[in-house]
């Protein structure tokens, strides 16, 4: 767990996992949706804190793949594009319609402000190394470094 | 690690050799620069594994090499080295990296650090204002609509045309800061508009621009004919690369390779060395768009260089050209992959040199090293962390005839991101480098024990390995003064 950024455990969202250059997440979800917006979470939590986003912009996000894990780096990938293109961060997540191949889902933030937001560092890419997407009895869980 | 010692063979006290039958499949043995004590610390990772996982790619010559700060990296090790043979051999996205062109940039000047101290702190401020880092930020410049393609075919000569540069810059860097071969339209419009913003700005992570005091000269005339006089001379130092625009295009290829190795049967240890014949039309398309998202990173580079410049101007009231000379000493790519050629035992072949946390490190009397430098080498740049100090080291005969001419990037981590955070715990990292002289500014200062020195190996001991296996020579070292991070 990594200083408050994650959730309380009964309402475990993610956690920050340690590697050596690098730092990924672990997220979890009760179902497939929620497990995406989970991990949308954690990845936004590493690059800002989410307590201080406001809601006051949206983006629609859609991805497609041809299995789930590259469904879940496309995803994740499409959220970094808006940080890049337009400095935007997110901190809630809407997933309208999804299947094991294609998503699509609404983005809450506001473009970056360093004066009024705690913000950590960038990410550059979303990885395959140790990616997995696991179904337990509680649900699903799911594995991703971030190249940052 | 003692696992590792027993596969190694030593050759010298510079030189590891991993068999080629350490693991089936592996078509040429491995080859890691290294001391002994080095080892201990190379070994905690999986980085010598992935050094053998680079030896199953086709085509392959003479070695899967690694340099003494070599560390883990997605599929091929940071610090790797491998060449492909052009005729039969593979281009792979993992030996390049995400951060295409991630490099280096060294500006001299004619300031010494008793004339920098009293306004550092206004200095360093200034290029914080004036040189956008971290997370979100855009550059001076938006590079939009069909500019972009400018930037992406004419690299840092589109920063010459625009005004950002001076036209004796573009010889001091790698390729003239253009690189042929660049293709736009095998850029997507995403990797595009990912990189718009960004053309001038540093990012985060390890990335940083530091202004830094000459300590120590090891070679007075090789200084000299970079312009460096001695111990005291300000210098300023820039470490990073394509921006989004090359993390979006590493992205987009990786898809496109992971599909075409599985066509071309290419077996692969580690899907993350995905990769298609250099011949193939994925080969060539991802060559053509690595090159343009290098050529954004030498434009990058250049458009941080002419801010900082102009903020030198602003603080000190002074023409960066006629009164600080602040000419470029090198700008070098650490993240790249190139056609060369090169010597193999009596002929010459044409090979795909993948240089992943890896530097050019040419040698005297290369048609490629600048005109300046054609006596003593093309300068290495060898950024350390922002508690220690850098070097500069030139490239060496030793260096074409063993390891395609290249030489280390850096110093390398020791410690995961947490490990650094945790041991720091309580300790006000920027309060501990002011206490030692060094400002820094930072987006986040809580980030900062992320990139202590604890968190990095000894960059002396990489660059020792080198200058005694004779790959590079040394040519002077630096310390920090100021340091801007994300």
């Amino acid at each position: 767990m990594d200083d408050g950024r994650s959730a309380t455990a009964e309402t475990r969202r993610f956690e920050v996992l340690e590697h050596t250059a690098d730092a990924g997440i672990i997220a979890y979800g009760a179902g497939l949706p929620e497990l995406f917006v989970n991990a949308a979470l954690g990845l936004f939590s590493l690059m800002v804190d989410l307590s201080g986003v406001r809601e006051t912009d949206s983006r629609e996000i859609e991805a497609h793949a041809s299995d789930l894990e590259t469904l879940l780096i496309r995803w994740l990938t499409e959220l970094l594009y808006h940080v890049d293109a337009e400095e935007m961060v997110f901190s809630r997540f809407e997933v309208t319609a999804m299947d094991e191949t294609s998503l699509r889902a609404r983005a809450y933030g506001e473009r970056i402000d360093p004066e009024r937001h705690d913000l950590g560092f960038g990410v550059k890419a979303v990885t395959r190394h140790m990616l997995e997407i696991a179904h337990q009895d509680s649900g699903y869980r799911a594995t991703v470094l971030f190249d940052i | 690690m003692t696992e590792w010692k027993r596969v190694l063979q030593k050759i010298d006290n510079q030189r590891w050799l991993l068999p080629q039958d350490y693991k089936q499949g592996m078509r040429v043995p491995g080859l890691i620069f290294a001391s002994e004590e080095m080892l201990h610390i190379i070994g905690q990772d999986q980085a010598i594994e992935q050094v053998a996982n680079v030896a199953f790619l086709p085509g392959i010559v003479r070695y899967s090499m690694a340099m003494p700060d070599i560390h883990w990296g997605y599929g091929f090790p940071i610090g790797g080295v491998a060449a492909m043979r052009v005729d039969d051999g593979v281009v792979s996205p993992g030996g390049v990296g995400f951060d295409i062109n991630c490099g280096t940039r060294v500006l001299r000047t004619n300031l010494t650090e008793g004339e920098v101290r009293p306004v550092l702190h206004e200095l360093v401020n200034q290029v914080f204002r004036d040189v956008p880092a971290g997370v979100g930020g855009h550059g001076p410049v938006r590079a939009s609509g069909s500019q972009i393609d400018g930037v992406l075919v004419n690299g840092a000569r589109w920063a010459l045309e625009q005004g950002y540069a001076w036209p004796e810059d573009l010889e001091a860097i790698e390729g003239g800061g253009a690189l042929p071969g660049a293709d736009p339209d095998r850029v997507s419009h995403r990797a595009k508009e990912r990189g718009a913003p960004q053309l001038g700005t540093l990012g985060s992570g390890n990335h940083f621009l530091e202004i830094q005091v000459i300590d120590e000269v090891y070679d007075r005339e090789k200084a000299a004919v970079m312009g460096i006089t001695g111990a005291g001379q300000v210098m300023v130092f820039i470490h990073t690369g394509s921006r989004g625009l090359g993390h979006q295009t590493c992205q987009d290829y990786l898809d496109v390779m992971e599909e075409a190795a599985g066509r071309y049967g290419i077996d692969l240890p580690d899907k993350q060395l995905s990769c298609a014949p250099i011949k193939s039309k994925e080969g060539q398309a991802y060559l053509a768009a690595m090159t343009a998202a290098a050529n954004f990173a030498f434009c990058n580079r250049q458009l941080i260089a002419h801010r900082t410049r102009e903020a030198f101007r602003k603080v000190l009231g002074r023409d960066p050209l006629d009164d600080l000379g602040m000419h470029v000493v090198y700008d070098v790519a650490h993240n790249i992959a190139k056609i060369e050629r090169h010597r193999l035992d009596t002929h010459e072949i044409s090979v795909c040199v993948h240089r992943k946390g890896a530097t050019r490190a040419f040698p005297p009397g290369h048609h490629d090293v600048p005109a300046k430098y054609q006596k003593i080498g093309q300068p290495v740049l060898v950024p350390g962390d922002m508690g220690r100090y850098s070097y500069i080291a030139v490239g060496t005969k030793q260096a074409m005839a063993e390891t395609w001419g290249s030489s280390c990037h850096g110093a390398g981590r020791v410690q995961s991101r947490h490990a650094a955070k945790r041991s720091l715990e309580g300790v006000d990292v920027a309060q501990r480098l002011l206490d030692r002289g060094i400002y820094v500014r930072a987006q986040n200062r809580k980030l900062l024990a992320e990139e202590a020195s604890e968190a990095y190996k000894d960059v002396a001991m990489v660059i020792d390995v080198l200058d005694d296996a004779g790959i590079a020579t040394k040519v002077c070292r630096m310390r920090p003064m100021g340091v801007v991070k994300g």
